[in-house]
């Protein structure tokens, strides 16, 4: 058990430390600041709101990520695909789930860092006003979710190609039918054909529903298995495509 | 260590291996020849536990590779085609991840990694980029992980590929060397290597095995073998066609004996018949057979294949 702990260890180090042996970490991460501050504060308009919160900061976050998220995860398995280091990464002693974990944690942990650095916003906050520091939290909380979840799914188109784009645009579209099939507009929309009962299962799978809970300073058990349940189907995908592959 | 036994591998409709068996003892360094596309790197593959066998069985120290594949690859050095390693990552850094992967911390770690930076001639690099590096060196880090935690089974697909002659060289004495005390199976095209390193030698031909022997058996496959070459003044085709089969080959007189096993009996009759007719001889060699003759006439060539 100790042993294949630090075999996952092993894997999530060596990847992480691969982010930030090229500059595009760096880059990602400046990006990263540079749109959260912009969407805050002049699409968002913290400040016109006049009112001592976040939610103009996390309301950004499903469509940031939407582009963010599978650019940190696009080469997790593509990458290695390609250049041939599967086969060495799996015929050294690790199970194929120990590599998917380790390759998950370390990205997710990447994005993790990301948002910490957003830190200089909740000073902010802290400074003009009071704010509920508890809905701030759970906000941070709900958004490493759905960072996870879009990050899960990233992983699993990422095993399907070793084309780094490919999986970058089929990521895209597939996190983008997680928010769209629970965004107002949509469901709006589609209440017009179909019955309640069918929009609300639909949106039901959309990561907007669940997230919003979150940024009202709720930590609901089911949205915590919904994000959950998103990271741990595609990662068992992950498995499946991996074994697929090389099943022939 | 190794035991196949029929081994398959099927991609579609297509038997890239098609019941191969065969054994590798501690000792052995067994060479896996064959063209292009035989189904050496798919069968080494399997023995790895990378793809998993369509039927068959491979069991490595007597762990069978599907059933418990960890234990397999603790035992198992392997060196991939063409070499692969991480670009982003230092010489230094790479193989303090083979080692760590291999479970080595502290001490053990950083001798297994001194050991394998002199075995594969790597101290002038191992703080550079393994992106900068030529074919040559990254090559050889692969090797050297390969080799990091000592393993008593050593798979190396090509693992003179794309190396200069020196290097070349380098690698068949380490492989032999290595060979004294584990058990090692690599591939190559090239065939003076089977005569360099192995101790057996393994012709694989559209998934099959079609030759399994010593080298020096395997050269006793060829026509050729057992042939004696004659040139000289005075030496005339008609007597020596007394004693068999005779070809004119490049200006000398090669004669094919009837019976191979009769071993250098054929060359001694040569020189008496030689002496008795007063033949000033230049050359008198028995041949012992030529592995590309012997890989030719037995594996189709590319282009005869469908």
């Amino acid at each position: 058990m100790m042993s294949s702990w630090k075999t996952v260890r092993t894997i999530a180090h060596r990847e992480l430390t691969s982010y930030f042996s090229s500059p595009v970490a760096y880059v990602f991460l400046v990006i990263f600041l540079l749109l959260t501050g912009f969407f805050t504060f002049t699409a968002g308009g913290f400040f016109e709101r006049g009112e001592a919160s976040l939610a103009s900061f996390f309301a950004w976050h499903p469509w940031l990520y939407l582009v963010l998220v599978p650019a940190v995860g696009m080469r997790l398995w593509s990458e290695e695909r390609r250049s041939g280091t599967l086969e060495l990464l799996l015929t050294m002693p690790v199970t194929t789930w120990q590599a998917i974990l380790g390759k998950f944690i370390a990205s997710w942990a990447f994005l993790a860092l990301a948002l910490a650095l957003t830190f200089p916003v909740v000073i902010t906050v802290n400074v003009l006003g009071s704010p509920d520091n508890g809905v701030i939290a759970t906000g941070y909380l709900g958004s490493l979710l759905l960072a996870g979840a879009y990050l899960a799914v990233t992983c699993m188109t990422s095993a399907m190609t070793r084309n780094q784009v490919v999986a970058f645009i089929i990521s895209v579209l597939i996190c983008l039918f997680l928010i769209l099939c629970g965004y107002s507009p949509v469901t709006d929309l589609l209440t017009r054909w179909a019955s309640p009962v069918v929009v609300d299962t639909v949106a039901a799978f959309s990561v907007m529903t669940h997230f919003n809970g979150f940024q009202k300073g709720v930590i609901d058990s089911r949205d915590l298995l919904f994000f959950f349940s998103v990271i741990g189907f595609a990662l068992f995908a992950t498995s499946v495509i991996l074994r697929s592959h090389r099943a022939g | 260590m190794i035991q196949i036994e029929n081994l398959v591998k099927s991609f579609g409709p297509k038997r890239a291996v098609d019941g191969v068996t065969f054994n590798v003892e501690r000792g052995e360094v067994l060479g896996f020849l064959g063209p292009n596309g035989a189904g050496k790197s798919t069968t080494m593959r399997m023995i790895t536990g990378f793809i998993p066998p369509s039927e068959g069985k491979v069991a490595v120290g007597g762990y069978d590779v599907v059933e418990s594949p960890l234990q397999v690859k603790r035992l198992i050095g392997y060196l991939p085609e063409a070499a692969p390693a991480y670009p982003d990552m230092t010489v230094h850094g790479f193989l303090a991840f083979a080692a760590d992967m291999r479970g080595l911390t502290g001490e053990a770690k950083s001798r297994a990694i001194g050991r394998v930076v002199e075995l594969c001639f790597l101290s002038s690099v191992l703080h550079q980029g393994i992106d900068t590096l030529s074919k040559g060196y990254k090559h050889r880090t692969c090797l050297a992980q390969a080799l990091i935690h000592d393993p008593e089974v050593l798979v190396l697909d090509e693992p003179t590929d794309g190396l200069d002659p020196n290097q070349k060289h380098e690698v068949r004495n380490l492989i032999r060397d290595l060979g004294r005390s584990k058990a090692v199976v690599f591939s190559t095209h090239i065939l003076e290597e089977v005569d360099a390193a192995c101790t057996r030698a393994i012709i694989i031909d559209r998934g099959r095995i079609v030759a399994n022997g010593t080298p020096a058996e395997l050269r006793g496959m060829s026509a050729l073998a057992g042939a004696v070459t004659v040139s000289g003044e005075g030496v005339k085709a008609e007597a020596l066609a007394s004693l068999g089969r005779v070809e004119l080959v490049d200006g000398a007189y090669r004669v094919f004996p009837a019976d191979k096993s009769a071993g250098g009996e054929l060359a001694r009759e040569v020189a008496a018949l030689a002496t008795r007719e007063g033949w000033r001889l230049e050359a008198l060699r028995t041949e012992e057979g030529q592995l590309d003759e012997v890989f030719r006439s037995i594996t189709l060539p590319d282009t005869v294949k469908k």
